[in-house]
């Protein structure tokens, strides 16, 4: 035979482009995950809300690092660090410290509870509805701002990449996660996160991987990260002179606004992280306290691997970036690359309006500096620069365009705009279910309608399931003001409210009832109060009224750390106001004993 | 002191049944000692070495990056995730070593595998 079938396939498949690529992985994955759905119907309410409780300890550490990683940790923190250097550190500390502390604090112990949700352990623990009502409240909080976030980034996914409207693409999303929470609950979510964390580590390494090796030689991005480029320098000490050469800081010691700044970002991060219901949740599946432990590690270990992947693309990108513009000496004027001679995927990002330059001396060519650093600004106008010119650039870039400044065949792009997508749904699913099991178990069966059958509270979570996406959606096509602090939102509120009191419901046996909810309340009003008060009531910009200036923060504290110092509060009012009121009953402290000690039969 | 604390319950289990039971008390001091230790590196680790004492820390090379800084990108993590599997192992042998001691020799223990 003469005909080749290979090459002839090699043929097609390189000339294939990104659209029909992205068309066939992204619904080649959604199959999967609707498969999986199909396969995986939840009978009983102990399947709906903890999947049974046998998953294993490393499918759960998988499912658990899919849950945790959301848009945000995908797309942009690679992005954000590229651009803060060193002070983006509180990022990658703080979202993997925390778990550190809920292996060591939490889960063994709600796990050893071993019931479904984590307002129920609060409403026993304290024996008090309002307790158990006043967690549900956060937790719905907590978990609304931050589903919507990723019902938007899967809206601007489709959007991007499959050049769909804007809505179409968030109700796909809708769709897709109906499909299997509604159907499985926490067994449908958990397998769907497992496969989307394979589909999303694949997607974020591979890149980076490529990238890596083109810039350092070296395939492993965590050792390129310290190795050295082609001309011998080390890639850190480059990207420095590189970037300190157009007046910008040292991307190695670049302080986010003080050290204690940085301390409290960080510890707000840890505890938040620690204290998320819909990723505490997740410890409740698997079989024993001892697998709680173990999968809290493993969960780690596949976080980690991002984790530590995305300051090494962080580095490389901005270094590559910034060569892309500066290609020469700078002040020579063949230094900086003519506008006209911009490569391919600066034109394509150009059109979506997140990379955006402005010829403000019109010498048709691109100059990008710290304009704002006057020393450097005063150096650049004698070489005739009149301003940064890269007036926009996206922090989310940094991952997306990757793949395309490497030079990698479309389906590595069509592979990260699928990566990005099971994160934001994997995310987005966990919530739901933390959601809808709060108000069917919580709301429903703990307070309102106690004598339900198991088969109407299973059609009530499925109900409030369908509801949770429902206002998720509509949240997504109308996002509202406050969605624009959502991070801040979700883990300031879950540092301040839900991980204080678990640490004082399990170390403190003498925490009261009226110690819990006073200091609850206290810590979300101080943080809510602080954030508000910069950044807007609601986030309403026009009501701040202290301005979102540095000179008037706590100690040089931004709005954003402020958890940590709500956190504290909490533990101070909870604890003088449980000194002056009664112990909590006997049952109660024997239940704090019993959480507290393993099983003989297990051990 | 504390790592002494932790020694002990590194002891192996077969003598365990030798020794009077465990009380709650002496287990749930072991255990806090045990988090507490484990908590001090990750404090260290985290804060000390890549916030409060960076720049001293950036003064020492590991490869082409300060000591302080791939410690703030890096190194903070790897040594995370290497705690939670130390304190996954401490755990085990605790508790183990409690229900030996608490069960006076009876070899019921493998059994429990199958229950929730």
């Amino acid at each position: 035979m003469n005909f080749n079938i290979w090459s002839f396939l090699r043929e097609v498949v390189v000339a294939m482009d990104v659209k029909i690529w992205t068309y066939l992985i992204v619904g080649f994955t959604f199959a999967l995950y609707i498969g999986i759905a199909i396969w995986s119907r939840a009978k009983s309410t102990k399947e709906f809300y903890v999947a049974g409780g046998n998953i294993s300890p490393i499918s759960n550490g998988m499912a658990t690092a899919a849950d945790w990683m959301s848009a945000a940790s995908f797309l942009s923190m690679a992005g954000i660090i590229a651009f803060s250097g060193y002070g983006g550190s509180v990022f990658l500390m703080g979202w993997t410290g925390g778990y550190v502390l809920l292996a060591f604090l939490v889960a063994p112990y709600l796990r050893k509870y071993g019931k479904f949700t984590v307002p129920e352990f609060i409403g026993e623990r304290f024996y008090s509805k309002t307790a158990r009502l006043v967690a549900v409240l956060c937790l719905i909080i907590v978990s609304v701002t931050y589903v919507i976030g990723q019902m938007k980034g899967v809206g601007v996914a489709f959007s991007r990449f499959l050049e769909t409207e804007y809505e179409t693409g968030l109700f796909i999303g809708m769709g897709i996660v109906f499909f299997y929470a509604v159907l499985g609950g926490m067994k449908g979510i958990t397998y769907t996160q497992i496969a989307q964390y394979v589909v999303l580590i694949f997607a974020f390494t591979v890149p980076a991987i490529f990238i890596s090796l083109e810039l350092t030689g070296n395939p492993i991005p965590q050792l390129g990260f310290i190795g050295d480029v082609s001309d011998g320098a080390p890639l850190l000490q480059k990207l420095d002179t590189v970037i300190t050469d157009l007046g910008f800081g040292q991307y190695t010691n670049s302080v986010m606004g003080s050290k204690l700044n940085m301390f409290a970002f960080t510890l707000s991060l840890m505890i938040g992280t620690a204290g998320l219901p819909h990723v505490i949740i997740r410890f409740f599946t698997v079989k024993k306290v001892s697998d709680a432990r173990l999968s809290a590690g493993w969960a780690l270990v596949f976080i980690a691997i991002l984790y530590t992947t995305a300051p090494a693309v962080a580095a490389m990108a901005r270094l590559n970036f910034t060569k892309t513009i500066q290609v020469g000496d700078v002040g020579k004027v063949e230094g900086n690359i003519e506008y006209a001679n911009r490569p391919e995927w600066f034109k394509n990002w150009e059109k979506t309006g997140l990379l955006k330059h402005e010829d403000k001396n019109g010498d048709g060519r691109i100059q990008y500096y710290n304009d704002s650093n006057k020393e450097f600004a005063d150096i650049a106008s004698s070489y005739g620069w009149k301003g940064n010119e890269m007036v926009k650039i996206d922090n989310d870039i940094m991952v997306l365009a990757n793949p395309e400044i490497a030079n990698l065949p479309g389906w590595v792009i069509a592979l990260v705009v699928a990566g990005g997508l099971a994160a934001a749904l994997s995310t987005a699913a966990g919530l739901l279910l933390a959601i809808s099991s709060s108000v069917s178990h919580d709301l429903l069966k703990g307070i309102l309608m106690p004598e339900i059958s198991e088969k109407k509270e299973l059609r009530a979570g499925r109900i409030s399931m369908i509801g949770a996406i429902a206002v998720a959606g509509i949240f997504g096509i109308y996002p509202p003001d406050f969605a624009a602090g959502t991070v801040a939102m979700a883990f300031g509120l879950a540092a301040s409210s839900i991980f204080p009191v678990l640490i004082m419901g399990i170390f403190m046996k003498k925490m009261n009832r009226e110690g819990a909810i006073a200091g609850m309340i206290a810590g979300i009003g101080v943080t809510l109060f602080y954030v508000f008060q910069h950044k807007g009531i609601m986030f309403i910009a026009s009501t701040s009224y202290m301005g979102g200036m540095e000179e008037n923060w706590f100690f040089g504290i931004e709005p954003k750390a402020f958890g940590a110092v709500g956190a504290i509060v909490n533990f101070i009012v909870a604890f003088i106001v449980s000194k002056m009121t009664s112990d909590p009953p006997k049952e109660v402290q024997e239940l704090v004993d019993d959480i507290r000690l393993p099983k003989l039969d297990e051990a | 002191m504390s790592e002494q604390e932790i020694e002990i319950t590194d002891q192996s289990n077969s003598s365990n049944s030798d020794k009077p039971a465990m009380t709650k008390e002496e287990y749930w001091r072991k255990n806090i000692t045990c988090v507490l230790s484990l908590l001090a590196v990750w404090f260290f680790v985290s804060y000390g070495c890549a916030i409060l004492f960076v720049e001293q820390m950036n003064k020492i090379q590991i490869g082409g990056a300060g000591l302080g800084f791939w410690m703030a990108q890096q190194g903070s993590i790897y040594v995370f995730v290497a705690l939670i599997f130390v304190y996954v192992r401490l755990m085990n042998k605790l508790e183990s070593e409690y229900a030996g001691r608490n069960m006076n020799g009876n070899k019921i223990q493998n059994q429990g595998e199958e229950q929730s």
